[in-house]
């Protein structure tokens, strides 16, 4: 707690002078001392680093610069994750845990949704408060989704994977993670400033013109992709540096390969979605005109930068879950990987196509009418590498010994769910077809079945698939198999009916809509709160499993993979002895396989 | 032999499980009324995605399902594995090389639908769409630029809607016709369909334009020849600018100019204060102070709505670009109608007139 404390008292200092130094200016100009949201987005700037400097930065790191001694990283007890600590295990839960507080929220967000969207008319809050929880909704699940499964399993696990003692820079490692929790408070304070209409898209000019809570939004986006881009850095530097003695890049577990690919994705094109948040930032509160089209701008000119990172973004959520459903079909099909070098193949193209798609968000917006048609095209020519993904799967269980778990369940969903996403984007991607179904919640659903039904079931799939390892102890099976068909059930009759809703007249991000959608919408309503009951359950099982679950084994699932071959959980530098990779890491059915040994070391005395 | 068994059951299973998806998609995802031309391309062109995608699901799914029940471990199998296979080229290039084709076919293929769905008609009629926060207007440039704040059509008749917007991004959306286009700011955009069957319908605002986005709709109504003679009629016969006074301007005004989706003339709750009574009411602002409304209160308010709040209502819902779109509409009658006139002035003489007692009347 003392960090938190710390970090809020550098924060609000920080504030407080960067506030004041543009008060210095603006007097300078003969303007007002106080420049509303001019000065709030100077004192948030300086917020950032007040707080990082506060939780940790300064104590631990910056001292060392100027020949102080730094403070020593707290190894162990459950004070150390609430600290600036370094060990990526512990930067792993803290991703884990935050992004699911902030995962139940939005969820809660969803779940007012529905209540107002129950029957027809105005029901229990106004157009502003409406728009204001979908917007909040949408950003804060974007977020969870962009760093939540890679930054659990990415920090948790892929060192683990790759035989790495920690990841390559471990202070970057917890300083990325640092950057999320003023973001969450920044979002959470959006509501005390009237909140904003605009949704997660932020789309100019409405941008411009909405309430004062926008710019909450656009300084959220902008500083959450430091930490996106500073955990890429990371990972990457990690799986080219650090591998184990044999882990030759052939013999990477597909995780491994899921999660470079994330990274390649996050670095090269965060950096636009920051640059659409200063360019609209500064629109609005400095009187720039980049969209504005009575001042010379482009409106369109936003959705270009703006879509140019998040359709990428959307593999950045999907890609780590596609890795994890691989890992946990293999090892629950007890067989070898299908096709291992398609599949690497397939989620590289997936990383090169995915640069190139960006338009198909706006077929409907104006932008030159045939140049619509290579977009179609290109989005289109996804589903070829995504396919090599599924084939893997499906080659993988054909002929195995499929044994049924909770992970392997969610696993199997997230195939049902993402294929369900995958071919109603292939109605999306076709411009005809678009025409109809654009901005309806038709898209609603569809993005909904990727994201949460790909990345999010996956995510679960992972944590049940890895709770032995991560904690030592056993989640209880028949609640999570129970939790499983209770969601998956939910999920579908959530999110069915919105393809429904959509083709018949039930456009987007609307608090109203006309009587005929009544019952659609009150069924969905329905079904969406039962899906939200299962997501306690899920917080049920690990809560108590935490502390009553049965001891784990090593290996309980009897995989090959290298975080299986250490303890749980696994000690401080996470082997006693260090690894030396001689085989591939699905050796299911070949006699003697082994993905690892751990030499004697030698005496060095 | 065992394996070739398994094949065959494959391949039944997915070819049923192809026609069962396809009839249930069909029948599930049954489309509102097919209301123009384009309606009748765009749905016959996602009825053959339905078929695509049952069959795409299937593929997989079948497949999934298949494995989940018949390579299911089974009790006294705890030791065993799988095959050690490692994969299968031949089956990995067909699985690559099939879907770049039937990418390419359907590229080109859905190239022609477009062409067909944007081809100009010789005969069609312009309509001039207008949109702003949050309401639609339509102008007839052949009915002498007549206003109307519903959208009639001539059912046959091609049209093709030039369209604008005053402020923010909005999206032009009638479900029945299946076509929808954005309104971008600083451009006009252009949407072109042929009506084919009389009814009411709607148009839905699609893209998200702020506090009252959803409500954002207005009627469509497709005619027959008489009924739309009796509309051309009806519209010219509309006096012009110069032939209304002050106040039935003023009224015209509030209309085209979107005020009253915020602001009542019955007293009725809104997003901006009532205008019912509104003239000679003391108001509390938001800092407090008490002011009277008169004429100054008024012209400043709707020209600079930040300027001072009511207490109880919120800053930046209203629109703060009045002042340019006054004065592009007053240069417009300028040039029609040699006509000078001040539409802030009309609108306060309307709002004057807007007293309880009047109304009781």
């Amino acid at each position: 707690m003392r960090t938190i404390i710390q970090g809020l008292v550098g924060g609000v200092i920080a504030f407080i002078i960067g506030a004041a130094l543009l008060g210095i200016v603006r007097l300078a100009f003969g303007l007002s001392f106080w420049g509303g949201e001019a000065s709030l987005v100077a004192g948030w700037l300086a917020f950032v680093i007040g707080w990082l400097l506060g939780v940790g930065v300064w104590e631990y790191w910056v001292r060392e610069w100027f020949n102080l001694p730094v403070k020593k990283f707290e190894a162990t007890g459950t004070s150390r994750y609430f600290t600036f600590c370094t060990d990526h295990k512990v930067v792993g839960i803290q991703y884990l845990v935050t992004f699911l507080g902030l995962f139940l929220l939005a969820g809660l967000l969803a779940m007012v949704m529905r209540a107002e969207l129950m029957a027809p008319g105005r029901n229990y809050m106004s157009g502003a408060t409406y728009n204001n929880v979908m917007s909040l909704h949408g950003t804060i699940m974007v977020f969870v989704g962009v760093a939540a499964t890679v930054g659990a399993f990415g920090n948790y696990i892929l060192p683990i994977m790759i035989g790495a003692e920690d990841m390559a820079f471990p202070r970057l490692n917890a300083l990325s993670f640092w950057f999320v929790p003023p973001v969450a408070i920044l979002l959470l304070a959006s509501v005390f400033s009237n909140g904003y209409d605009t949704g997660w898209t932020g789309y100019a000019t409405l941008a411009s013109s909405t309430r004062e809570g926008v710019i909450f939004y656009n300084l959220a986006f902008f500083t959450v992709g430091f930490s996106s881009i500073l955990g890429a850095v990371n990972i990457l530097t990690t799986v080219i540096a650090l591998r184990a003695k044999g882990m030759y890049w052939g013999r990477l577990p597909i995780f491994v390969w899921a999660s470079l690919g994330t990274a390649i994705l996050s670095l090269i094109f965060t950096q636009f979605i920051a640059l659409a948040m200063i360019m609209s930032l500064l629109d609005r509160v400095a009187g720039f005109s980049f969209f504005d089209a009575f001042a010379g701008g482009d409106p369109l000119l936003y959705q270009n930068v703006f879509w140019f990172y998040s359709h990428p973004a959307v593999y950045v959520m999907i890609l780590p879950g596609l890795g994890i459903a691989l890992e946990i079909i293999s090892v629950f099909s007890r067989k070898p990987l299908f096709a291992y070098k398609w599949a690497v193949f397939g989620m590289m193209g997936v990383v090169v196509l995915s640069a190139l798609v960006w338009a198909h968000h706006m077929f409907t917006s104006g932008m030159d009418s045939p140049l619509r048609i290579p977009f179609m095209i290109t989005t289109e020519l996804i589903s070829v590498p995504t396919g090599l993904v599924f084939l893997t799967a499906l080659g993988t269980m054909w002929g195995g010994k499929l044994i049924l778990k909770t992970p392997m369940l969610f696993a199997l969903a997230v195939i049902f769910n993402f294929l369900i996403g995958g071919i109603t984007g292939i109605f999306l991607s076709d411009v005809p077809v678009d025409i109809q179904l654009q901005d309806t919640f038709f898209v609603v659903a569809h993005f909904h079945y990727t994201i949460v039904g790909g990345g999010i079931f996956a995510l679960f799939a992972g944590i049940y698939y890895w709770y032995p390892k991560m904690t030592g102890r056993m989640y209880n099976e028949r609640q999570g198999k129970i939790q499983f068909w209770w969601m998956f059930i939910g999920f579908n009759l959530t999110f069915i009916p919105m393809f429904w809703a959509g083709l018949n007249g039930m456009n987007r991000r609307i608090a109203d809509y006309v009587p005929d959608l009544g019952n659609i919408n009150f069924f969905t309503s329905m079904s969406a709160f039962f899906l939200g009951i299962g997501f306690l359950l899920f917080v049920y099982n690990m809560a108590v499993s935490l502390k009553k679950g049965e001891v784990a084994a090593d290996n309980p699932w009897g995989g090959y993979t290298l975080e299986w071959q250490t303890s749980s959980p696994p000690p401080l530098e996470n082997f006693d002895t260090p690894p030396e990779v001689v085989g591939d890491p699905y050796g299911y059915g070949e006699p003697d396989a082994k993905h690892v040994i751990f030499p004697a070391p030698a005496a060095t005395d | 032999m065992r394996k070739s068994k398994h094949i065959i059951a494959v391949v039944i299973l997915i070819i049923i499980s192809t026609v069962v998806l396809d009839a249930l998609f069909l029948f599930m995802f049954q489309r509102p009324a097919q209301a123009s031309t384009q309606a009748t391309i765009i749905d016959n062109f996602t009825n053959i995605h339905f078929a695509v995608q049952a069959f795409l699901f299937s593929l997989i799914m079948v497949l999934v399902l298949y494995s989940v029940v018949v390579f299911r471990r089974k009790p006294g199998e705890e030791e065993e594995y799988g095959a050690h296979v490692e994969g299968n080229t031949a089956l990995e290039i067909t699985w690559t090389i099939l879907p770049v084709i039937a990418v390419v076919i359907f590229g080109v293929y859905a190239i022609f639908i477009l062409n067909e769905i944007l081809a100009p008609q010789p005969d069609e009629i312009v309509v001039e769409v207008n949109a702003r926060q949050w309401s639609w207007s339509f102008s007839y440039p052949e009915l002498d630029n007549k206003v109307s704040d519903e959208l009639v059509l001539l059912v046959n008749q091609p049209v093709v809607l030039e369209m604008q917007t005053e402020d923010v991004i909005h999206n032009f959306w009638v479900t029945e016709f299946r076509v929808k286009q954005d309104l971008l700011p600083g451009s006009m955009e252009v949407l072109r369909f042929t009506p084919t069957e009389v009814g009411d319908y709607r148009v839905r605002c699609a893209e998200i334009c702020g506090l009252q986005h959803a409500t954002m709709r207005a009627p469509v109504r497709v005619v027959d020849q008489a009924t739309w003679d009796a509309f051309q009629a009806e519209m010219l016969a509309q006096p012009k600018i110069g032939d209304l006074t002050a106040v039935e301007r003023g009224e015209l005004w509030s209309q085209q100019f979107g005020c009253l989706g915020c602001h009542s003339v019955d007293g009725a709750p809104g997003a901006g204060p009532t205008w019912l009574g509104v003239y000679g009411r003391e108001e509390t602002l938001a800092d407090g102070t008490t002011i009277t409304v008169d004429d100054v209160y008024l012209h400043d308010s709707i020209l600079d709505p930040n300027a001072v709040i009511v207490e109880g209502f919120n800053p930046n819902i209203m629109p703060a670009n009045f002042a340019d779109r006054f004065a592009e509409k007053e240069a417009e009658v300028m040039q029609a109608e040699g006509l000078e006139i001040g539409i802030v002035e009309d609108l306060i003489e309307y709002i004057k007139t807007l007293q309880e007692d009047t109304n009781a009347n």
